[in-house]
């Protein structure tokens, strides 16, 4: 039976791994290969980099890093952050990334999840979606939440799937920092409504959480970061919790 | 030594990673001298099977491929494409193991098909020497083969399917053994004491 997967975030700036509060007051929180190690250790079932550095650089930095945490570890991972041109993705997952997540750059151009799709197959495509309750309405926000869209939550999650991602990466900005669990009611919608796996982010503050949103949201994995960063909440000991609570988890 | 074989439709440098933490010689290659050259054979894949058998007749590695006598490993794609027919692009494969590739019904469950699942060993294999009956691995398809008289594990999603086969000097895996932690890396350690 395919396990529920925990996912530890790693927020890269400048080559650091930072960690904020709805998308600000950064902290540092450590070296990318040696948290990527250190999580691959205690038993993540794969690792998140976003990339939120702004400079031209980027690209660059980025590749290498990719390379260097490929070396490292033995588990899958996920690249992304301005991400937006079909060379961009291969030349992260000739590095050894397994999957780029997209984000500004598919709203903007919606066939890019096409394209990648037929490229690299589904599997390699994860469409990462930051949605924010605004009066009464989810939409989905841009730029790392800077920049409010058009798009209606659920629509866009629905024609990601369709489009061919292979995955959804759904983060509540409402959520997102406060350590108040996850929106489980907008995940279910979610996960109800596509037949691709869902990773629930933003607002995990304990192991209850987790619980909730594989029980409740019936997400297919969870993902957090200050939580493992500072180590709240080991990984062992989430997944024992997790697995003693009915979940089946990779122990 | 080891031909990595890089035909444009795999992850070649996660293989090459596990190959290096493993100590194992290996030549990264699309060429046929250095395959028919090399001791074993590793055939990766990620991506769309019409595109990746495309890129093997226009590397002129199809046929080699068929018919070589020295031990092979098909991961993932690599080991889809070692079967008769593929229902993904609707392609003719490679023609070893004598079964085809379907889709995962995704009105009966998540497709892809992604993350850490367990295998039941069916039948005896050097590939799962050291390796506990129930072990996770690290799977991401959309297409699976079905379970065959070439089945040597069984995992479930809905339905059961092929995570290894055998024929002869041939090996398939469908989960990812170099991205599975500890237990992928035994398996390709077997492989390489093969």
């Amino acid at each position: 039976m395919l396990c529920k997967r925990i996912i530890p975030c790693l927020d890269i700036k400048d080559g650091r791994v930072v960690k904020g509060t709805n998308f600000v007051n950064l902290v540092d929180a450590g070296s990318p290969v040696e948290l990527a190690s250190r999580y691959s250790k205690e038993g993540a079932d794969e690792l998140v980099f976003l990339d939120i550095t702004a400079s031209t650089e980027k690209r660059k930095t980025l590749i290498s890093l990719v390379s260097e945490v490929a070396k490292a570890i033995r588990i899958p991972f996920t690249v992304g952050g301005g991400i937006s041109e079909i060379n961009d993705i291969e030349a992260l997952l000739k590095a050894g990334a397994d999957k780029v997540s997209l984000n500004s750059s598919i709203v903007k151009n919606p066939k890019l999840i096409s394209e990648a799709a037929k490229r690299f197959g589904s599997q390699a495509v994860v469409a990462a979606i930051d949605i924010k309750n605004n009066r009464k309405e989810y939409k989905v926000y841009i730029k790392g939440g800077r920049e409010e869209t058009e798009l209606v939550g659920l629509d866009w999650c629905k024609k990601a799937a369709e489009l061919g991602a292979g995955e959804i990466l759904l983060t509540s900005m409402d959520k997102d920092g406060t350590k108040d669990g996850y929106d489980n009611d907008f995940l279910r919608l979610v996960t109800s409504s596509v037949s691709i796996p869902v990773i629930a982010s933003g607002g995990a503050g304990k192991k209850e959480d987790f619980l909730d949103a594989f029980k409740l949201a019936n997400v297919d994995a969870c993902l957090a970061a200050s939580l493992f960063h500072f180590n709240i909440l080991p990984i062992a000991e989430l997944k024992n919790y997790l697995s003693n609570n009915g979940i089946t988890v990779r122990i | 030594m080891i031909a990595l074989i890089d035909y444009g439709a795999g992850n070649v440098a996660s293989v090459a990673n596990a190959l290096t933490e493993l100590n194992q010689e290996f030549i990264i290659t699309s060429n046929e001298t250095e395959i028919c050259r090399a001791q074993k054979i590793i055939f990766p894949g990620v991506g769309e099977a019409s595109y990746a058998i495309r890129q093997l007749h226009l590397l002129n590695l199809f046929t080699v491929l068929r018919i070589v006598k020295k031990p092979m490993l098909g991961i993932c794609l690599g080991m889809q494409l070692m079967a008769d027919f593929s229902k993904e692009g609707n392609v003719t494969c490679l023609g070893i193991f004598s079964v085809t590739a379907e889709k995962f019904d995704e009105t009966k469950t998540k497709v892809p098909h992604m993350g850490w699942n367990d295998i039941e060993i069916v039948k005896e294999s050097k590939l799962f020497n050291g390796i506990k009956n129930g072990e996770r691995f690290y799977f991401a398809n959309s297409y699976y083969l079905p379970v065959c008289p070439f089945t040597t594990s069984i995992s479930n999603n809905e339905i059961n399917f092929s995570s290894s086969l055998e024929k002869d000097n041939f090996f398939g895996v469908q989960f990812h053994p170099e991205k599975s932690g500890d237990a992928g890396l035994k398996i390709l350690k077997n492989f390489i004491n093969l």
